[in-house]
């Protein structure tokens, strides 16, 4: 529903600028091999590039014929193959495979390799053991940003999340200082840069690094302040269910780089269609950051003023009709079309909440987040596992069962572990090895011991000499002190009074009143404050890497802050912040790996696979 | 946030703000469908002068036609028209990879050490013709030969310009080198620095002190699959469970159940926690007992003499899927054989040490499905030491008619299991969910709750039964209580009689 922003909210700078440089560049690449050639281009790369340029650009630059990379031995006829790749190993050994089959069988042949949006020597150590270090040429496409809508803009590379916080690969460092580095000049220069997480001190570093070795021009600012932010500073905001329009959407029909396919319950016809979600949908933009709640009302409102601006028609002469058909007609069917597609949607997304007791997994999340008869939710958990409902959720749960709690008890652990290999397979084992690696399902430790000897070691961080030291201490998983955490920042309002989901008073409301986004929090406070000062205890609890740097005088653009998600955030969270800068007057910007929920959170950790 | 739209605060209703609830299907969904037809409804007027031209050309798949997906699968679709895959002569499957060249043998001398060079633009003359580089910064064709500092390399490799580490030789210039590479924090560069550095199995234990570059080296490894090397890393390290788990992973690319089994079995020996231990010997005894039962279940099946092979068609097989699966599927075949075979679902409990309430769940519901509602009722008989038999659930009732009703029981079902739930307001939402007149009414007569009771009547069908036995028990409640009131006024006399009594008895005896 429409909500009347402050006055003084700043306009947001416009970032159609980055498509077009994207596009740009690879138009220039594409005719670094001039000629007919066949492209080939990685299957989670497609969509991102549909948003950019489509078919008729790539023709224009002698593409042939478009493929998707498939791991299958290539078909084409061309003399000429180029390949828009990520970095990635499995990939590049494929075409190894590729130009390996055309050597042997005589056939000659042209490739060009271009990485997105960067190369690994890693990769190029695989053409190298593989024979074909010469025979192809490489190429990067610096293409980082995606504009997803005016305030959402995404790296789309949600491997960052798996690579990075589970396997300790840093190799995206250097591309999120990038990502920074390619912002700030455009949009900058920043004023304040502020932060928390390991890889965002990095990827921090890395930016100020690439600042220096090149030029800056003075600038009008366009972005004033800068708030980094690693995933696993807050896993417990995209562990809950989400109840936003949005994000619920997303929850159920999962929203691709912007876009969603509604299958045939929601259009109500034979097919399926895909949509673009964001601010243009006029009917979409008004309900996105309202509580499911509140979503049928305003649905009904609109049918209902439809109906009306439709029968307006009664009665009209010619002349009236005339005007009727040209100026408002266009824009009713389109606001037609639209409204009954999100009908369709709440339609189905209710059928499917009420079939699978939403309300009482809701109750339980709730009571984990509050820490109030845990009993009941572990035997609700159990429920769960041995009904063999959902192996994503029965995770989900016992992963946000975990981090509340700051680790199971042993006898617990064990028995739900049991039971959920039980229900859902041994080779879950690995599945388990992993989220203990994490730290998000983990056997509560005995005693403190661990912890005093990681802060003395920990404070050793910024001394050069002792960076094998801290090295071998520093282990990925961190304790989550989240009860202690939500105390400190009153995460968790008193669950007796009322909440009027209708007229939200905090960003609670994203999660029906029950608890204010821990990530959305910190953003919020250290605003607030201008830097960490009275919020130590909060940053210990956190494991610090907290950092707060001041880069020039105050400038116009003080109000608009970018908030880059390293790992991934939920839509829930854009909304909370969308409503904080309501609230307080700025503007938001979320740069993101990747948007993530709790399914591809926990997805991406799943090891039963080959 | 502020709303200022009078005219919503208007549709709103002025009543008291009230909870919502995704179970809330009378209000808010019904409000929901009223909008939908009202929007399907103008549907048509819409359709008769729909001109198209606001609306997305979209191919069968759903993609607008002309972007690059929807371009992708049409070449797809004509390929697979016109050409058959060719072979793929696959050359790289047993070449020995770089990486086990180097660490096989420390005296194979041709190791690429000294070649293993990061620069494109160097090695291949003809590749500048293709690929000229993008940015080339005036600074970069200053000097092409090596004699950069470790910490310069570092930095020249984090850009991407042209390096040779051939001048990095003896292990100490190695190992500044690789410290170097780790505290500039770039992941790419370090594990690149790390593959030419570690070249000997000697070094292994220089990565111990160095967790960072130890990471990367694995993550390099496992990204490979050289599970080879990996594991002979893990083992210098010391790493036992990480070895244990590592080979227990490859049973998942082995597709022969025979052999996967077999594979399974090798994995006993391997150094798991006891804890996981335990869950591998079962996976192995669960995987061996799934190939004897589906053996004997795919013989009976197609023999065509078992009833329930032919009445239910089994979907799909059981092997390798989860106990818990495989418990279900015994207890929907074999549920009264006896404990002495492999598929009888005691059996199966016993073996795997199931809990008594996850048995009871699984045997419900594949009884449930098959509708054999003797079976489920006895699953609940209990005898107490009177002998009298009474329901009992290690489950709460509303879940087990939540599992009934998935299984699509009929009410009459249904309605026992509900009169079951303890509490009573739980008891009441079930049975609207479930249309049990009975229960509700039941609920309330014994809830006192006349206004309530009265209310239900409007929801019960006109002239049915359940609307009579309202009217019943309302006259019989009016009437209980008329009749209590003169058994009240009665006693109120009595008393009045015996004092009279007592007071003549006393003046009697006085």
């Amino acid at each position: 529903m429409a909500h009347s922003a402050r006055r003084d909210s700043p306009e947001l700078p416009d970032f159609s600028l980055l498509k077009r440089l994207a596009r740009d560049q690879l138009i220039y690449l594409l005719e670094q091999l001039p000629g007919k050639k066949d492209l080939f281009i990685e299957a989670d790369l497609m969509s991102p590039l549909d948003r950019i340029a489509n078919v008729s650009t790539l023709k224009q630059h002698e593409v042939d014929k478009l493929y998707k990379v498939e791991y299958k031995p290539v078909i084409s006829t061309s003399d000429q193959l180029c390949f828009l790749i990520r970095p990635r190993i499995q990939t590049v050994k494929w075409i190894c495979d590729v130009v390996n089959a055309d050597k042997a069988a005589g056939k000659f042949r042209r490739y060009k390799l271009i990485f997105t949006p960067q190369k690994f020597y890693a990769c190029e150590a695989v053409l190298e053991e593989q024979g074909i270090f010469g025979d192809v040429t490489t190429d990067e496409w610096a293409f980082y940003l995606l504009p997803l809508d005016d305030d959402i803009i995404s790296l789309e590379l949600p491997e960052f999340f798996r690579d990075n916080f589970l396997a300790g690969d840093q190799r995206w460092v250097r591309t999120a200082g990038s990502t920074l580095h390619l912002l700030h000049s455009i949009y900058g220069p920043f004023s304040k840069i502020y932060g928390i997480g390991r890889c965002s001190k990095m990827a921090y570093e890395s930016w100020r690094e690439q600042v220096e070795e090149g030029e800056t021009k003075a600038r009008q600012a366009e972005i004033g302040n800068v708030f980094l932010i690693d995933r696993d500073v807050d896993f417990v905001t995209p562990l809950c269910s989400q109840v936003v329009y949005e994000g619920l959407v997303d929850d159920i029909f999962r929203i691709k780089c912007g876009c969603v396919e509604f299958g045939p319950d929601v259009t109500s016809s034979d097919k399926s269609m895909k949509v673009m979600l964001n601010s243009q949908d006029k009917v979409f933009n008004e309900i996105r950051n309202e509580h499911f709640s509140n979503v049928f009302g305003f649905l009904s409102q609109k049918a209902r003023n439809l109906q009306t601006a439709y029968d307006k028609r009664r009665g009209m002469d010619i002349k009236q009709m005339k005007t009727f058909v040209s100026e408002e007609l266009k824009g009713l069917k389109q606001e037609h079309r639209l409204l009954s597609l999100h009908i369709g949607a709440s339609e189905s997304i209710m059928k499917k909440k009420t079939k699978q007791d939403f309300q009482e997994l809701l109750k339980t999340e709730h009571s984990l987040l509050e820490g109030f008869e845990i009993r009941e939710c572990i035997s609700f958990i159990e429920e769960h596992i041995n009904r063999q409902v959902s192996m994503i959720e029965s995770l989900r749960l016992l992963c946000l069962l975990s981090i509340t709690e700051n680790g199971l008890l042993p006898k617990d652990y064990r028995s739900l572990k049991a039971q959920y290999l039980q229900s859902y397979g041994v080779d879950h084992l690995l599945t388990f090895a992993n989220l203990r690696q994490l730290g998000l399902l983990v056997e509560q430790q005995p005693g403190e011991t661990l912890t005093v000897m990681e802060s003395k070691v920990g404070k050793l961080v910024n001394d050069k000499t002792a960076g094998k030291l801290t090295d071998a201490f520093s282990s990925l998983a961190k304790k989550s002190n989240f009860r202690a955490l939500s105390k400190k920042l009153n995460l968790v309002p008193k669950s007796d009074e009322e909440y009027d989901l209708r007229v939200p008073r905090d960003m609670a409301y994203i999660f029906s009143g029950a608890y204010i986004p821990l990530s959305c929090k910190l953003i919020e406070q250290v605003l607030e404050r201008d830097g960490w000062t009275g919020l130590e205890e909060v940053t210990r609890l956190l494991n610090g890497h907290e950092f707060a740097h001041s880069d020039r005088a105050k400038n116009d653009a003080q109000r608009i802050v970018l908030v880059m998600f390293l790992g991934g955030c939920t839509f829930s969270e854009i909304s909370a912040l969308r409503f904080l800068g309501r609230e307080r007057g700025y503007k938001f910007i979320v740069v993101t790996t990747a948007i993530t929920n709790s399914s591809r959170l926990i997805e991406a950790l799943l090891d039963n696979h080959v | 946030m502020m709303k200022s739209k009078p005219d919503e605060e208007d549709y709103w209703n002025s009543s008291k703000f009230k909870a919502f609830t995704f179970d809330d299907e009378d209000d808010e969904f019904s409000r929901l469908k009223e909008s939908k037809q009202a929007v399907n409804s103008i549907r048509r007027l819409v359709e008769e002068d729909d001109d198209e031209d606001d609306v997305e050309k979209v191919s069968w798949s759903g993609e607008p036609v002309g972007s690059i997906s929807w371009s992708v699968r049409e070449t797809a679709a004509s390929n697979q028209r016109t050409d058959r895959e060719p072979a793929f002569p696959k050359i790289n499957a047993d070449t020995p990879t770089f990486m086990c060249s180097h660490t096989s043998s420390v005296s194979a001398g041709k190791t690429k050490t000294g070649s293993f060079q990061f620069s494109d633009s160097l090695s291949d003359s003809s590749v500048r013709l293709y690929a000229p580089e993008l940015r080339k910064p005036k600074s970069e064709y200053k000097d092409y030969v090596s004699d950069w500092s470790p910490e310069e390399t570092v930095h020249r490799m984090q850009q991407g310009k042209a390096v040779s580490l051939e001048k990095f030789r003896s292990l100490q210039d190695k190992l500044l080198l690789l410290d170097f590479s780790i505290s500039a924090h770039d992941g790419n560069v370090i594990t690149a620095v790390t593959l030419f550095t570690i070249t000997f199995t000697v070094l292994f234990r220089e990565l111990e002190s160095r967790q960072t570059a130890l990471r990367h080296f694995i993550h390099y490894l496992t990204e490979t699959r050289d599970q080879r090397l990996l594991l002979e890393l893990l083992r210098a390290l010391g790493r036992t469970e990480d070895i244990a788990l590592l080979q227990y992973k490859e049973h998942l690319s082995i597709a022969d159940e025979n052999k996967r089994r077999d594979f399974l079995k090798s994995c006993l020996s391997l150094p798991f926690s006891p804890e996981d231990s335990a869950h591998v010997q079962d996976h192995y005894t669960l995987l061996e007992r799934q190939i004897i039962i589906e053996a004997t279940d795919r013989q009976a099946e197609r023999g065509g003499k078992v009833e329930i092979f032919q009445k239910f068609p089994r979907r799909a097989s059981i092997l390798n899927m989860p106990l818990i699966t495989t418990l279900y599927y015994c207890c929907f075949y074999h549920y009264t054989e006896s404990e002495g075979t492999y598929s009888s679902p005691l059996n199966v409990r016993q073996t795997f040490r199931i809990s008594e309430k996850q048995f009871f769940v699984t045997a419900l519901a594949a009884r449930a499905k098959l509708k054999a509602w003797v079976d489920v009722d006895a699953l609940f008989t209990s005898r107490n030491w009177l002998g009298f038999t009474r329901k009992k659930s290690p489950l709460g009732f509303h879940r087990v008619v939540d599992i009934l009703q998935k299984n699509s029981a009929p009410t009459q079902v249904l309605q026992e299991y509900v009169g079951l739930v303890d509490d009573a307001e739980l008891r009441i939402s079930l049975a609207q969910k479930h249309k049990c007149h009975d229960i509700i009414i039941n609920t309330y007569r014994d809830l006192k709750d006349r206004q309530q009771l009265l209310g239900y009547r409007g929801k019960v069908e006109r002239g049915s039964v359940e609307e009579r036995k309202i009217n019943e028990l309302h006259v019989f409640v009016l009437s209980r209580d008329e009749s209590a009131e003169q058994l009240a006024a009665d006693n109120q006399t009595a008393r009045g009689h015996r004092l009279m009594m007592c007071e003549t008895g006393v003046s009697f005896y006085l």
